[in-house]
């Protein structure tokens, strides 16, 4: 009997976190987080370097699993499911909850291979040609490249390489989408592209955004959570979240005295 | 887009484990030929000293190496000692050339120079040996040697000592180059900007900055001169009994392995069996320098990455 | 006091030592180029007749043979006119494919596991040490080895298989650093990337990450070829010293090889034999050029500018 189907209590939520931390080896990086976030929004993770979240977000697709000494206490749930229980398979985990990457990083193959490889290892082979140009119409790149399905992924403009990564992402049909930071390496003009796709691909996708750049959470985000570091006793920093609301509360009323000064630039 | 959630695990292909199974064979290859090379040398070295032909005085302490006369010597203090002579007459020519041409390369050559002058260490590096023991024998001997050192043979030390030392430049140069490149800039910057020379900034600050690696370099080049074979089998002649004159021939412990072998000796004779004493005491003799060399590297490699 | 010619004489000073270093540098760097030079001059002037034209013997006789180009071709002849190096060159190549044919997967293979799949503990540091310590090892106790593992305990006797496969573990250390360096060179986003899309270990290293480290992988192998094809000392316990003077048919047929056959018209002291090793050399030489030529066209062509 299946018992990892999803009840109907938990839909709303995509991810119901409760307590987690996580550690490399005996430093922990991030505690104590819960939080609860919900379907079709785009939630983002705001605050200073360092404070871990970016590790955070890399434990709910379990690619913190590929760090020997990486460890994951508490409880993430997906759609009720616990991610890190022993009979659930990371790489089944990873389909469902897709990540796009700071630097974009496309395989040094064709535009089409790097859409099919996903679709090939996850046994999606039919129709090809069609899922191709289906992911990539929805990262908005289509238009651009459908000439030149054979050019080499690595001669695309670095804006181009990241859409690329999302359509490679979105073609293997997640629900969820995470995205560490993913304007950072990118120019001004390219990072509105894709905060605008985000908008678009809202509607089908959960989405998890890390950023660095306050500006860009309030233009995009529809829930915030602000993370900060606080010393613990062996000197090293630990990182924790502040505050969790709706974007416009958090930048126009936050409850925390930390966030306001975060907001307010006065640290950063 | 939310379909029904099915975590369980994917099923490992068939295909899969086969590949995996083969790479790790593979990886445990490097064991299993470390073994072979020890377990053979050890066996029939092991045959060699039960032979009553043999003792183990006699091997460490007869000045003679004579395995095919009528009464056979197996002294193997004549090959050691050729060989350290021939390696030490090597290394005093590729030491100072060696590294000079690091440090030229590391620190004075122009950007341009480098592409030129490496790939050519490189070419140099991949010449066979038999070509250096051609050139030992055929060109340096008689236009080198035997004009300027009177009293040298047609077989002589010195010649195969200078083409061993030629052939290992290469291996000290890249190997030191490596370490003066290793390194910081931020220290050579840091001499030259208080007025320093570019050669004191070299020999004072480069060089005791790069020392164990060039060092390391050092015992690897004279583990690799005593392991040498064609060129001292073509121009070191063979000459059994203890020598130190190096204008004549020297016997070095490879030269008699490969003498030995080209007699045709059936196996299971005390000839055959000698080969392999002979291949353990140069095994023993390489391997300590080796790991020297590597403990040197390590030890006193400065930290320079936090 | 004046200031000025205090400096002056200086820098004078400090400019003439400063030369002086510098001219030491150049002379260390020349010496290794000449070398080189000159041994290619040599080789060259005395050969290429042999090779490439109508071949005149001396003042005394002249002698010419009808179509010099079956130097290539030829067997082996107690007479130096007319000696070939047609079965070397058909050993050397046999050797080259059992080379390849066993290397490149053994070697892959383990690079493969060693950067991608082994845990990091002590017995993956055990097989990284033996093949350091491996790499170090004067290829003539690989040719002992040979002779005990090959000719004798397999059965292979004296024979091109045996030749291959002991110069195999010769170059196999060489094979899988070379292979291992391809693989890291691979940016490790390219792996995170892969399995973020749902893909597992085995197909992320297998259809993103080896495909891009082949090119590296390759060069590696042509590197090593190289350096096999030019080994004379592990060849010479498989019964390649002896006078073979016919084609090798099977795997299991005796051989020689070019190094080794150049070596044996070395040993010849009639001087006419020097020219016919010269052209033996050439060809050597020549086979070595073009393989690194191939190996960085290949580097040139596909390695990946990440």
């Amino acid at each position: 009997m299946d018992t990892k189907t999803k009840t109907q209590k938990e839909l709303e939520h995509v991810f119901t976190v409760r307590d987690v931390s996580v550690s490399y080896g005996d430093f922990t990086a991030v505690k104590n987080v819960s939080m609860d976030m919900f379907k079709n929004n785009i939630t983002a993770f705001i605050g200073p370097s360092g404070c871990g979240k970016s590790t955070l977000i890399r434990s709910f697709n379990r690619m913190n699993d590929l760090i020997p000494n990486a460890s994951v206490k508490g409880e993430i749930n997906y759609q009720g499911i616990n991610l890190y229980d022993e009979e659930v398979d990371p790489v089944q985990v990873r389909r469902r909850i897709g990540m796009v990457f700071q630097k974009p990083n496309p395989f040094p193959k064709s535009i089409r291979e790097n859409i099919t490889f996903g679709l090939k290892v996850n046994n999606m082979t039919d129709n090809l040609d069609d899922r191709v140009e289906k992911a990539l119409t929805q990262a908005a790149l289509w238009d651009e490249v459908k000439n030149d399905l054979d050019k080499n992924a690595l001669d695309l403009s670095g804006g181009q390489q990241q859409r690329l990564c999302i359509a490679r992402t979105i073609a293997v049909e997640p629900d969820t989408i995470l995205m560490d930071e993913p304007c950072s390496a990118l120019d001004p003009v390219a990072t509105k592209k894709i905060e605008d796709l985000m908008q678009i691909l809202v509607k089908d996708f959960s989405i998890l955004i890390v950023t660095h750049n306050m500006q860009q959470a309030s233009r995009v985000s529809d829930y915030c959570a602000f993370f900060t570091t606080k010393a613990t006793d062996d000197g090293r920093r630990t990182g924790e979240l502040v505050e969790y609301s709706d974007t416009k509360t958090m930048f126009t009323n936050p409850s925390e005295s930390l966030t306001e000064e975060y907001i307010s630039g006065r640290f950063g | 887009m939310y379909k029904d959630f099915n975590l369980t695990k994917t099923k490992t292909k068939p295909l899969e484990s086969v590949v995996k199974f083969f790479i790790t064979l593979s990886a445990f290859a490097a064991i299993l030929i470390s073994i072979a090379i020890v377990f053979t040398l050890l066996t029939e070295a092991i045959n060699f000293f039960q032979d009553p032909k043999v003792t183990i005085r006699e091997y460490f302490t007869a000045t003679r190496w004579t395995p095919t006369f009528k009464n056979p010597v197996y002294g193997v203090l004549p090959l050691i000692s050729s060989t350290l002579y021939i390696a030490l007459i090597a290394c005093l020519i590729s030491f100072p050339l060696g590294l000079f041409s690091a440090i030229y390369l590391s620190e004075f050559a122009s950007r341009r120079t480098r592409k030129v002058i490496k790939p050519i260490m490189e070419i140099l590096a991949g010449v066979p040996t038999v070509v250096f023991g051609y050139f030992a024998l055929n060109w340096i001997t008689p236009n080198v040697v035997q004009r300027f050192i009177p009293g040298s043979g047609v077989f002589n030390a010195i010649s195969a000592g200078i083409a061993v030392g030629i052939m290992i430049i290469p291996t000290i140069s890249s190997i030191s180059d490596d370490a003066l490149n290793a390194v910081p800039k931020s220290l050579r910057m840091g001499s030259l900007a208080l007025g320093s020379t570019r050669r004191i900034t070299a020999l004072k600050i480069m060089l005791p900055a790069a020392l164990s690696g060039i060092i390391a370099s050092f015992i690897l080049g004279f583990s690799r001169a005593i392991g040498e074979t064609m060129i001292v089998t073509i121009a070191g002649g063979q000459y059994p009994e203890l020598n130190l004159d190096p204008r004549k021939a020297m016997y070095t412990i490879t030269s008699s392995i490969v003498n030995v072998s080209l007699g045709d000796t059936p196996h299971g004779t005390t000839a055959y069996n000698a080969l392999f004493a002979l291949g353990i005491t140069l095994f023993i003799m390489t391997f300590v320098l080796n790991i020297f060399s590597d403990y040197i590297a390590r030890k006193y490699r400065k930290e320079y990455e936090q | 006091m004046n200031s000025n010619s205090v400096f002056s004489k200086t820098k004078k000073e400090k400019q003439l030592k400063e030369l002086a270093f510098l001219s030491i540098l150049y002379i260390c760097v020349t010496v290794a180029i000449v070398t080189l030079m000159t041994l290619i001059y040599d080789v060259i002037s005395t050969g290429y007749s042999r090779l490439f034209n109508d071949y005149e013997l001396g003042l005394i006789n002249k002698v010419t043979i009808d179509n010099p180009r079956d130097f290539l071709t030829s067997l082996d002849s107690r007479d130096p006119l007319k000696a070939g190096i047609g079965p070397a060159f058909a050993g050397t190549v046999w050797l080259m494919i059992i080379v390849i044919f066993v290397t490149f997967p053994l070697g892959a293979g383990a690079a493969i596991y060693l950067q991608e799949f082994a845990p990091k503990n002590k017995l993956t540091r055990f097989i990284e040490l033996n093949l350091t310590n491996l790499a170090g090892v004067p290829s003539v106790i690989y040719g002992l080895m040979g002779l005990a593992v090959f000719v004798r305990l397999a059965g292979f006797g004296r024979s091109v298989l045996s030749g291959g496969l002991t110069l195999t573990l010769l170059i196999l250390p060489v094979v899988i650093v070379a292979s291992r360096e391809a693989l890291k060179a691979v940016p490790d986003t390219i792996r995170q990337g892969a399995l973020a899309l749902g893909s597992t270990k085995f197909q992320a290293i297998f259809r993103q990450v080896v495909p891009s480290a082949i090119p590296g992988m390759v060069t590696g192998m042509v590197l090593g070829l190289s350096r096999a094809i030019g080994e004379t000392a592990p060849l010479i316990f498989m019964g390649a010293l002896t006078y073979v003077n016919y084609y090798p048919d099977t795997p299991l047929s005796g051989f020689t090889a070019i190094p080794i056959q150049v070596y044996n018209w070395i040993g010849y002291p009639q001087a006419e034999w020097k020219d016919t090793s010269s052209a033996g050399i050439i060809l050597l030489l020549g086979l070595l050029l073009s393989m690194n030529a191939l190996a960085l066209i290949i580097r040139n062509k596909f390695e990946k500018d990440w």
